[in-house]
Parts: C-alpha cells; structure tokens; sequence
C-alpha cells in the first residue's frame, strides 16, 4: 500500500512540476533574470558577442520553440519543403532572430520593465504575456509574448515589440524570396545573411 | 500667401502630389504581389530615394549629432519637442473620444511648460501621466477608415493613402511648422529632424541585421505597427496571425477578407464618417484623386470580418 502510494506520487510529481511555471511567471524570471545579468556584466553592454551568445543561449533559447516559429514565417511555403528544408530553415532563422534579439538585447540600458496581469483561462493552451519598457524621456514601448502549453512547460512563439511580430513579419519577406529563387534560394539568403552577421563588428 | 506658411505649403503641396499619383495609379490597378501594396514598383523607387537621403545627409547628421551632444541635452531636446507634440495628440485623442487620455495630454502639457521649464524635462511621466502616441491617421484609423495602399512617400518614409491624408492634417498642426520667424523655424525643424533621426539610429541598426529585404520587412513592420496603434496596443487578433492554431504553417500566408486595402482598421462607429467626409472632400477633389471617400464610408458601416476568437 505504502509503495503504491509513493510510486503513484511519483508519477503525478513529474508532470505537476512541468507545468509548475505559469507563463507569466515564466516569462518575468527569464527578462529578471537577463536583466541581472546584463546590468552585472560591462563585455555585454559593450557588445561582447560571445558573453551575449553564452546568455541568450542558456537562458532564453530554452523557452522558445523555433520549429513552431520558422512554420508560421514559411506560411504555405512551409508544406513545399522537403524535411530537409525544412530543418535547414530552421536552423537559419534560428540563428538569424538569436542574432537579431542578441544584438537588441546589447542596447539595453536601464529601462524597466513592468508586467500587465494575465488574462487567460487555466486551460488556455496558448496565451499572450503582456509587458511593457518604460525607459525615462520615452514612450513605453509594448513588449508581448505569445506562449503555448507543451509538455515541455510553455515556449514562446512569437515576439511582439511595439505590436509589431518579429515572427509574422518575415511571411512576406520570405514569400518574396522563395517567389524569385525558390526555398533553396531562401536558404541560401538566410545562409548568407547569418555569415555577414559573423564578421560584422559588435555594435559600439 | 505668408512666407510664414512656405514650408508648410510646400510640404503640403509635395505630399498632396505624392497623394495624387499614388492614387491616380491606385485607380488603374496595377497589380502588385501583394495586394495591400497594388504600387509596389514605384514604393520601392521612392523607398530607395529615401534610403539615398539617409545615407547621404540625414544619418551622417544624425551620428554627428549623437556623438556631439552629451545624452542629458538630447534628452531635453527630444523632451521639448515631445511636449509641443501633445497639444496635437490630445486634440486627436479627444477627437477619438479617448477624453481621460486626451485631458492627461492637456495636464502633460501644463506640467511639462511650467513645472517641466518649458518642456525640457518630462515630469509629467514621473507624476503618472503617461505620453501617448496619437496623429491624425490613427484617428481617421479610429474612425472606421481602412488603410488604403500602402504608400513611401518622399522624405516622409512609410505611409497609406489613409495616413498619408492624415499627415497633411498633422503638418497643418504641427506647431514647428508654424513658426513664423523663418530663421527660427528653419533652424528648430532642422534639429528636431536630426534629434528624431539620432533616437532612431539603434533601431535601424536592428533592421539592418534581421531584413532580408528592407522595403518589404518594413512595410509589413509599419502596416502591424499602424493596426497596433490604432487599437492602442491591443488590436484583435487577426485570422492569420501567428498565434492562432499549431498547424497555422501551413495556412495561406494571406488570411481571407482581410488584405483588402479598404477593409475597415477599426470598428466603425458610424457618427463621424458624414463628418470626415466633408471635411476631406475638398482635399480630395482638389487633388483629383479618382477616390470616393463616400463609397470607402459606407463600405466601413460593415463589420469588421475578426479572427477573433
């Protein structure tokens, strides 16, 4: 009897720890946690491209599900690839938006960032986690994320930053690529891009 | 005419004819990839020749500028101009029946000229009163008015047919403008020029690393940040929008019903369209744009087709 109750503690355990975090929680400890880490480190506000990567790699590239957001920027696109497309655009976009939030994240100064109440059902499957930066001597600036509940806990899916999607707004970009040169032009594009990205200087 | 009113006339007058053409060539449907962009040829012609300017003299100015004035007295530039600006986005908050917001402009400006030293200090945000972002196309968006083609035009950068009319309103509005010592106003709009070219520089930084293509990235980034502001921040969602259904890849990039360029932005509540319409028929006609503000309002009175869910 006593083992059957421990092995069933044990089961339910597991799952009730997955979805311990609610996604407004979550969200708040990742940008606090960022937020310590850039206002400690000096090489990240200065544009230590290394020091950013470590930090946006540990912390922020767990929480996001880029498979999810590559399929919403391909649009149709996306039935027309071949898997093996598919994981290379992926991986591209992957690295592209990484490098992009990288880099946004190094003009941080000292804004602050102030978290609107959740509005959304327990059983909501996806919901919208609404913050705002307030910086002084500037509009606020709305900064919202779109979550979904997976087993892994919830992953972000989409960015919005002053109501615009960091997601969405590459549908058109992308369609426009693949309409000239086909997904293996797209591919290339994104390739290319990324590499420019390397070689280019940390922003001063 | 005044000299005073010059740059403003010419301003009007420049963007009047961009107006014109964009909408003569509107008429003639030249069809575009993407139908919320019917005259993407001549966009991106216009959109290169802004790009040029920028290189060439508002961007270099802008660094210079940066590098040159220590942080606190851009601040104070920024500021002032800010202020001037809320005695117009109040007037449009009101004009929206946003009346807590737009008296919280009016207080702004009070506080800002007096306890602010002339707006130089934004102490109005510290005692809560939050600044606002409002201009004329926005209201007209409010109002129930569809965006229209989306439009470049010269030196004024991203636009709609719609935001584009409303801008002639904030250029009438705009206090710099109206200066009426040349030299001082030649001088003040220069600087705040530079002052709001300089605030941008971070950003486009930001776009020049994540576009693929900059003319297209920005137009779907200007016409989602446009319906944003118009719902002040929390449009509806839209039917394609990304955060709908797992398996939404796979849906056609462009929802149904909603790229029609005229599709109503905001829900129309029907009282101010008799109003806007006679207020801009004489623009209108004058320009000769072979636009029907009559037909575009009435289209507005039907529901909004929402994704809403």
């Amino acid at each position: 009897m006593r083992f059957l109750l421990s092995l069933l503690l044990a089961l339910t355990a597991a799952p009730a720890f997955a979805q311990a975090t609610p996604p407004d929680a979550l969200v708040k400890s990742i940008t606090e946690d960022v937020i310590q880490i850039i206002r400690k480190d000096r090489e990240i506000r200065a544009g230590n491209p290394k020091r950013i990567a470590e930090v946006v790699e540990t912390k922020i590239l767990p929480h996001f599900d880029f498979a999810r957001m590559t399929r919403i920027a391909m649009a149709v696109n996306w039935r027309r690839a071949t898997p093996e497309q598919q994981k290379a655009l992926t991986e591209e976009f992957k690295t592209l938006l990484v490098r992009t939030y990288s880099n946004a994240l190094t003009q941080y100064r000292d804004q602050v960032v102030d978290y609107k109440p959740l509005r959304a059902r327990p059983d909501d499957a996806e919901v919208t986690v609404k913050s705002e930066i307030r910086q002084k001597g500037a509009q606020s600036v709305a900064l919202d994320y779109d979550l979904e509940r997976t087993p892994a806990g919830w992953k972000v899916f989409d960015v919005k930053v002053g109501g615009v999607s960091l997601i969405t707004t590459y549908r058109e970009d992308f369609a426009g690529q693949v309409r000239e040169s086909g997904i293996d032009g797209l591919i290339k594009v994104l390739a290319a891009k990324n590499r420019s990205g390397e070689t280019r200087k940390p922003a001063s | 005419m005044k000299p005073r009113n010059d740059v403003c006339m010419n301003a009007l007058k420049r963007l009047g004819a961009a107006l014109l053409i964009a909408g003569a060539a509107a008429g003639c449907a030249t069809t575009g990839e993407n139908p919320r962009d019917p005259l993407e040829p001549i966009n991106r012609a216009i959109f290169g020749f802004n790009e040029g300017v920028d290189k060439a003299v508002l961007k270099p100015v802008a660094e210079g500028y940066r590098a040159v004035l220590p942080g606190i007295v851009r601040a104070g530039v920024t500021n002032f101009f800010a202020n001037l600006e809320d005695v117009w986005i109040g007037i449009n908050n009101l004009l929206q029946g946003k009346v807590e917001q737009g008296l919280g402009d009016v207080m702004r400006v009070a506080i800002n000229s007096t306890f602010g030293l002339l707006g130089l200090i934004d102490v109005a945000t510290d005692a809560g009163l939050e600044k606002h972002n409002e201009d004329f196309g926005q209201t007209l968006g409010r109002w129930g008015f569809g965006s229209g083609p989306y439009l470049v035009l010269p030196f004024f950068g991203p636009s709609s047919l719609r935001d584009g009319i409303g801008s002639m309103f904030d250029v009438q509005a705009d206090l710099v403008v109206n200066i009426d010592h040349v030299r001082t106003r030649n001088t003040t709009f220069a600087v705040r020029t530079a002052d709001r070219r300089a605030n941008l520089l971070d950003a486009s930084q930001v776009l020049e690393e994540a576009a693929l293509d900059k003319y297209t990235f920005t137009r779907e980034s200007y016409l989602q940040r446009r319906r944003s502001q118009i719902y002040d921040g929390s449009p509806p969602r839209e039917e394609e929008s990304g955060a709908a259904r797992p398996q939404d890849g796979l849906r056609p990039a462009r929802a149904q019903g909603h790229d029609s360029p005229w599709a109503p932005e905001a829900r129309g509540e029907a009282l101010p369209h008799a109003l806007i319409q006679s207020a801009l028929s004489p623009v209108l006609s004058a320009s000769g744009a072979p636009v029907s503000v009559g037909s575009t309002a009435s289209a507005l009175t039907t529901s909004h087709p929402e994704g809403n869910r």
